[in-house]
């Protein structure tokens, strides 16, 4: 029985035994000099998992007695964490080595929080869904204050550890109500227990894990951290939080909400409808202020995180299949606008601020042009991919009968649009002050121009996600 | 009053009072050894219990090491919690009222608490006869093998945290170099001069 479980978690397990095993290498051999290759090795063992989890699973696989539970849609979230992990570390190798920041220990903390992520994806037991976000969480911290000697980065790892660990708390006391009332931590004890009608401290408890949940996904009103923390973390650190770890949150939002809550839908539906509309009003209108790039694209991952809980609230395998879409589309879109934004510098400085984009499209016309692009699609305009992850959701929820939340969708994402657009018009109309200049690495130039023809392309069929995606939300909702 | 009903009072005493006074005392030091004093008390509330594998962890684990850590962290750092404590006060009023609100809806929830049907049956079986530690040794290395070795990867995370964030190499220091003592050649590294009287070197 045991070397079935085993088989199971063998990804899992091969890229911890991997993280272990590289550490040891490179403690004793020549340490930090060997980073660049750890992080080309990490990226390309992401793949190959990524390969391996897409192409051999099958079925649903439950291990260690109910704790662990391999289904399509844990699959179908590996794939993606896999994959956007493995690009963002080869996308920051080069920024990171040629500023000194690159660390040995930065790649294999990245393979333990994907190891972390892909267990909160597959949990199916409140204690693995804790562990996995803990493993997860700490390595985010430790990553987030890697330029040590930067006041803000500190800052900014200090004040996730703070926040991290009180949402850590709240999600603890929700796990602990859930189980006084259930009498188990297994989410398939939950359900049946759930099924004769939820108590009022069932209740507490479910409310006490949402909000722990909205913490980790940065949803308003708990979204106080992600502006400070995407601002002070190094860029590539910043392109990491805003793509891998959201995925897994979001996947393991969903676990719990149906696998462990499916019997009472209407329940938690409206909790997530509120903080839905919550954060894409909040993430539209508190970015139009901002003149820092990262800071920016923190309240921009707030509201795109209200469009992903809008699928969500929908409670149907339909909204979770707009969900998984409008997630991996939210990440493609992502990875592009992080690679133009670690591209961003004057003098072999790195520069975050918007004003210093004007004019950008007459120096580097084909950038700018990508990048426009880029910035159409996460606005939501038509012909862009991004208008297509917004409009399933959108169906999703009118689906549900959540019309007004449908309503309040469009409204927050024309009010986005406008910061979105006030990029681009910088960039073709603005005054030019002060110039870019430098090349992109050739990494970080694929990665923008693949993101963006992806955006382009992709309009055609979404490169098949969509039966994947409606294949991965069926075994979880049923 | 049974011989175990007194014992449970005494300790539950104790380990109130003990909590109550780490939060009270003004000298930081003070406060961890009635947090200590909690620690012990509420071991032998466990022992009272029959779970006396986990009375034996909190005394070997927190007060053996962490309290003591603990003790080593407030001498050695110079924090000015007076300071501390008026940041604290200025906030102190919406706090508690947040505080307040949240303990009355607990009360509710917990004042109508009711368990799910069945609940009896979904409940892990008691071990029986088998002792605490043995009964924990079966279920943590066997059912919840993946929990604890995940728990493993958290600590092993932690302590990278530790290194990378705090570690610094520096180059200006001496250290010992054992080989560099074992070859230093005696006839290398001393001369001898002889220094004339009233001239010096």
């Amino acid at each position: 029985m045991i070397s079935a479980d085993i088989q199971t978690v063998l990804p899992e397990i091969v890229i911890a035994l991997y993280a272990m095993g590289a550490l040891l290498a490179a403690v004793y051999t020549s340490k930090d000099e060997v980073a660049p290759l750890l992080t080309w090795l990490t990226g390309g063992l992401f793949v190959v998992m990524a390969g391996w989890i897409g192409y051999n699973g099958e079925g649903v696989n439950v291990a260690f007695d109910g704790a662990y539970v391999d289904d399509g849609f844990g699959r179908f979230a590996k794939v993606v964490i896999l994959l956007s992990a493995a690009v963002v570390l080869v996308m920051s190798q080069e920024y990171m080595s040629r500023r000194g920041l690159l660390r040995f220990e930065y790649p294999l903390l990245v393979a333990l929080a994907v190891v972390g992520m892909m267990v909160m994806v597959s949990a199916g037991d409140l204690m693995s869904l804790y562990m996995g976000l803990e493993l997860q969480s700490l390595s985010l911290y430790v990553v987030a204050s890697l330029r040590r000697d930067s006041v803000k980065s500190t800052e900014a790892g200090l004040k996730y550890f703070v926040l991290g660990a009180l949402s850590s708390g709240l999600l603890l006391y929700g796990a602990s109500l859930t189980y006084g009332f259930a009498g188990t931590t297994l989410f398939s004890g939950i359900v049946e227990a759930v099924e004769g009608g939820a108590s009022i401290g069932l209740l507490f408890g479910l409310v006490f894990l949402i909000t722990g949940f909205a913490f980790k996904v940065s949803a308003a009103p708990f979204h106080m951290w992600t502006p400070d923390v995407y601002e002070g973390s190094p860029t590539p650190v910043t392109a990491f939080f805003a793509t891998a770890p959201k995925v897994a949150a979001m996947g393991l939002f969903a676990r719990v909400a149906f696998d462990a809550f499916g019997a009472v839908t209407g329940e938690w539906q409206q909790i997530v409808a509120f903080l839905s509309v919550l954060s894409m009003f909040v993430g539209a209108i508190a970015a139009i202020g901002q003149t820092n790039i990262k800071r920016l694209m923190a309240y921009s991952s707030i509201a795109h995180m209200g469009f992903a809980l809008m699928g969500l609230a929908a409670g149907s395998a339909f909204g979770v299949q707009a969900m998984l879409i409008y997630m991996a589309i939210y990440v493609t879109m992502n990875i592009g606008t992080f690679a133009f934004i670690l591209g961003m510098e004057k003098d072999g400085v790195p520069v975050t601020t918007i004003s210093s984009l004007k004019m950008y499209s007459k120096r580097e016309p084909l950038r700018a042009l990508a990048m426009l692009v880029l910035l159409f699609s996460l606005a939501g305009v038509p012909p862009m991919v991004g208008f297509f992850g917004k409009f399933y959701v959108l169906r999703a929820a009118y689906d549900a009968g959540l019309a007004w939340l449908a309503v309040a969708g469009v409204i927050a994402s024309v009010i986005g649009a406008f910061y979105y657009l006030r990029i681009v018009y910088f960039m073709y109309f603005g005054e030019e002050t002060e110039a870019l200049d430098g090349k992109m690495s050739p990494v970080l130039w694929v990665s923008l121009m693949a993101s963006a023809a992806v955006m382009v392309v992709g309009v055609v069929n979404l490169f098949g996600i969509e039966p994947l995606a409606a294949a991965a939300a069926a075994t979880l909702v049923n | 009053m049974t011989v175990a009903a007194f014992t449970f009072y005494a300790f539950a005493v104790t380990t109130l009072l003990g909590g109550l006074m780490t939060v009270m005392s003004r000298n930081p030091v003070h406060s961890v050894l009635w947090l200590i004093l909690a620690f012990i008390s509420s071991a032998g509330l466990f022992v009272l219990l029959g779970a006396e594998f986990v009375a034996m962890l909190l005394m070997i684990v927190y007060v053996g090491a962490v309290a003591v850590l603990f003790l080593f962290v407030v001498m050695m750092l110079d924090i000015d919690f007076a300071e501390l404590k008026a940041e604290m006060a200025r906030y102190m009023p919406l706090a508690l009222l947040i505080g307040v609100v949240i303990l009355m809806q607990l009360g509710m929830a917990f004042g109508a608490w009711d368990y799910s049907e069945g609940v009896a049956e979904r409940l892990a079986a008691p071990a029986g006869e088998v002792q605490n530690t043995a009964a924990l040794g079966q279920l943590i290395y066997d059912k919840y093998i993946m929990l604890f070795q995940l728990a493993g990867l958290i600590l092993l995370v932690a302590m990278i945290g530790a290194i990378v964030l705090t570690l610094r190499h520096r180059t200006n220091i001496k250290r010992q170099d054992i080989l560099a003592q074992m070859y230093r050649d005696p006839a290398k590294a001393m001369e001898l001069k002889d220094v004339k009287p009233g001239q010096g070197l």
